[in-house]
């Protein structure tokens, strides 16, 4: 067509901005490596590659779950406290064995999910504050049940925290198997299909006769689980639980990494690829800039460019 | 003494929105003390004429002339103040304030310190509110008042702010009998002190009942306009939708084939005295396999809320749903849909598609279930049924994969009927199946329907479009302010029938029983 081959100057911006939303994020990080492969000494270190890696875990885990939500046009904003949780309950149940402390932080989790899926999709909460609550009263909890920092010393849990399979830990394994399986439930299970459904459309959603309300429970159920997961190898790694100060912040940095990676706030889209990407584009930047002895203010400014343009970039999709 | 001076003249107003022409050089005239009917179907252009009058949008072309004075309204306060008081639809005032603060919202009274005076607010609030029929305690948050309550609430505060005209916007839509008559005598005594009201409804009881004159919109044009009285309700309606009585026609205008072979079984459908406050009073409707069942009636008569209640999309009070003898629980839209109830709404774009999903996606939407095993979605089964639909309907995309938000409003609906016929439905509600669609759509999707009743289906059909009702439809069930009033079969399926069955002219004994038991 003769249209296809014309080149108007609008056009090419519009494509620009498809493309920057879509690979922005990926050519983000690719700048980075290639910005401190020559600037920065040492960084081509497996050493140094390893220990981005373990720092960027938790917080990919904890943005998986943080996409999925946001692909529903929801936010979670619990995600922090419930990670916080998971410390303490694992520092209380850890006596009892590795593995039913885990199964209680799960069921844990699960009911604080359930109570933010409840409050969203039964009572008609806005996302925001029914999560806000659960923020606020999830870490008081954790602080109930475990008032101060607390070694702990059990062999398993120290093994889960710092072992690796030929040299790769276990904390950046986990949260790879966990990405591909959230990408996969997106892509090709009903319930991925009926998310993306119910984000871009509610009503829609609804009088195609879709369980908008299950689908929306088990959303933040996930999404409390897999913070829970992030919980715990963060206190792994720490080899102390920490309720105080784990997971502070640690819903923002999700946001950001869904943000960044291409997933619009305004839902029926989740970018799980781009997810992860946002999280490792947050976590070179911040390295960098550290590496390079900046303040730490820098470093705020920086993150709050990358949203500001990754904003500026779904912007434009926005438009149909 | 000669009649009183205009106190709003309109002349030559039009205004223009990208694509339509909301309003084409209409005349308006009001008399101190008139009341105004304001009348037209959707699109009229009713709306865009009470928002130039009130300043929301300005004018193309054409003059105001307020009390003399030629005006323009730069915004709705500039109105307020010229003394336009406009009441909408849905209550504009502020739930979590008292009743009184509401009633004196931007004039409260004060004391000598400037401080609110609680107590003559109050004592003044009850008493005027005592006037409109309205005891409550003043002092409690507006919410607490039932709709009809807080809709006498946002009357009084309108006329107590000095109005010399009073817009209501279908003000008894949510108003019990009672309060109507409540009301009316609010009505009637603006009138006795010299207040224009233009009063906007669909209900011609109400408009017969306190109007005095009447303008006629339709496309955006004043096609009558005079005193009510003596005006034969036949010809009011006949105005409204644009045909002549007796108007010769030629058949074949649609793409219907005309009458089909209808199965003398039990009902497809049985929908038996839905009942949703203020909405439905009472509605039956029943549909057998193979039949194509119209409901006829006017903007507001209850056509959609019939069809949202019996696919369970809206809550009902009492009435029962029975799809091929089975009876539905739940009353949920999910209930409905497995039962083999399936709806095309009437808001395609926001109640109908997924805009940002693909074609594939949004056919598949409602399947889902049947095209997977253990919560794993099977493409091959899915691609499978996508292609069936999309060359059975002749959907036009460039791919199964391209966005439904980027496609014509005819492939829109094709992709929705596809999403339905995928289910295998019993019965199929469309509820303005091919508006804003083009003629070539239009025409694909009245053939489809015929097929489809051929197949053995029940079909309930809503259109605003009287040619595709009646030429459609098998029978024609006719609502009237949310209770059938009539029912047109076999000869009588005609345009004339229909209108005055909408008018009330001919008397039907055997259903207008049905009509007044609920109030």
């Amino acid at each position: 067509m003769a249209e296809a081959t014309l080149h108007t100057a609008p056009l090419d911006k519009a494509r620009l901005l498809q493309w920057l939303q879509t690979y922005g994020v990926y050519a983000g990080v690719a700048l980075l490596l290639v910005v401190n492969t020559v600037i920065t000494p040492h960084f081509l270190s497996a050493e140094n590659f390893r220990t981005q890696a373990v720092q960027v875990a938790p917080v990919i885990i904890v943005a998986l779950g943080m996409a999925l939500v946001i692909g529903t046009e929801g936010v979670d904003l619990s995600v922090g406290a419930v990670m916080a949780l998971a410390a303490s309950v694992t520092a209380l149940y850890l006596g009892y064995g590795l593995l039913p402390a885990l199964l209680v932080v799960a069921l844990f989790a699960a009911g604080a999910g359930l109570a933010n899926g409840a409050l969203v999709a039964l009572v008609g909460v806005q996302p925001i504050v029914a999560t806000l609550a659960l923020m606020v009263g999830g870490r008081g909890l954790a602080l109930v049940l475990l008032p101060q920092l607390k070694d702990l010393h059990n062999p398993g849990l120290a093994s889960l925290g710092s072992g690796d399979i030929a040299g790769i830990p276990y904390l950046i394994l986990i949260a790879a198997a966990l990405a591909l399986l959230i990408a996969f439930v997106v892509r090709r299970t009903t319930f991925g299909r009926r998310l993306l459904a119910i984000g871009d459309s509610r009503p829609a959603a609804q009088l195609a006769g879709l369980p908008v309300r299950r689908v929306l429970i088990v959303v933040y159920v996930l999404s409390a689980l897999l913070a829970a997961v992030a919980g715990v190898l963060a206190t792994a790694r720490l080899q102390a639980s920490d309720p105080t100060s784990l997971g502070n912040l640690m819903e923002l940095s999700a946001i950001t990494a869904v943000v960044v990676g291409g997933t619009p706030l305004s839902g029926g889209r989740v970018n799980i690829g781009g997810t992860v990407a946002g999280a490792v584009l947050i976590q070179l930047l911040t390295a960098t800039l550290i590496k390079h002895d900046l303040p730490p203010s820098w470093t705020q400014i920086a993150q709050a460019i990358v949203i500001v343009c990754a904003v500026y970039a779904a912007r434009g999709r926005g438009k149909r | 003494m000669s009649a009183p001076a205009e106190v709003l003249a309109v002349r030559g107003l039009s205004k223009s929105f990208p694509g339509v022409r909301a309003l084409d050089d209409v005349d308006l005239t009001l008399r101190p003390g008139e009341v105004h009917a304001l009348i037209g179907e959707n699109g009229a252009g009713k709306s865009t004429l009470i928002k130039l009058l009130t300043g929301v949008h300005r004018p193309d072309a054409g003059e105001i002339t307020f009390q003399g004075r030629k005006v323009s309204f730069g915004t709705p306060l500039e109105a307020q103040k010229a003394s336009i008081s406009t009441i909408y639809q849905e209550v504009n005032l502020i739930p979590l304030l008292s009743v009184a603060r509401n009633l004196f919202l931007g004039r409260e009274p004060r004391n000598r310190l400037g401080l609110l005076d609680f107590a003559r607010m109050h004592r003044e609030a009850a008493e005027t509110l005592r006037t409109y029929g309205v005891r409550v305690d003043v002092r409690q948050p507006l919410r607490t008042l039932g709709v009809g309550a807080q809709q006498m609430v946002a009357l009084a505060r309108a006329v107590a702010t000095d109005a010399r005209i009073v817009i209501m916007d279908e003000p008894t839509s949510s108003l019990e009998p009672r309060e109507v008559e409540t009301l009316f005598s609010v009505i009637r005594r603006l009138r006795d002190d010299g207040i224009a009201v233009v009063y906007v409804s669909h209900r011609l009881d109400e408009l017969y009942a306190v109007c005095d004159t009447v303008t006629v919109l339709r496309d955006g044009r004043r096609v009558h306009h005079g005193p009510l009285a003596g005006l034969d309700r036949l010809a009011l309606v006949s105005t409204m939708l644009g045909r002549e009585l007796g108007e010769v026609r030629t058949e074949g205008v649609t793409k219907f084939a005309g009458d089909h072979r209808i199965a003398d079984s039990q009902p497809v459908l049985d929908a038996e005295g839905l009942t949703v406050p203020h909405k439905l009073h009472g509605v039956s409707v029943r549909i057998r396999p193979g039949e194509v069942v119209g409901l006829g009636g006017l903007l507001g008569s209850g056509r959609t809320e019939t069809a949202k209640a019996i696919s369970g999309a809206l809550p009902v009070r009492s009435g029962n749903v029975t799809v091929a003898g089975v009876p539905l629980r739940g009353g949920s839209t999910a209930a409905a849909i497995r039962a083999g109830i399936s709806l095309l709404p009437e808001d395609r774009k926001s109640e109908g598609i997924v805009p940002g999903l693909s074609v594939r996606e949004n056919i598949a939407l409602a399947a889902l279930p049947r095209l997977s095993r253990f919560g794993l979605v099977s493409e091959a089964r899915l691609d499978r049924i996508v292609d069936t639909f999309v060359k059975r309907l002749r959907i036009k995309a460039s791919s199964p994969h391209q966005k439904v938000g980027e496609l014509s409003g005819g492939n829109q609906q094709k992709v929705l009927l596809a999403r339905w016929l995928a289910m295998t439905p019993k019965v199929l509600l469309l509820d303005e199946p091919t508006r804003g669609i083009d003629v070539g759509a239009k025409a694909e999707v009245q053939k489809l329907v015929d097929e489809l009743a051929a197949d053995g289906l029940g079909v309930l059909l809503i259109s605003s479009d009287l040619e595709e009702l009646i030429e459609g439809s098998d029978r024609v069930v006719v609502l009237k302010d949310g209770a059938v009033v009539g029912e047109l079969t076999g000869d009588d399926v005609t345009e004339d029938e229909l209108m005055r069955t909408i008018a009330g002219d001919v008397p039907a004994p055997d259903v207008a029983k049905g009509v007044t038991t609920d109030g």
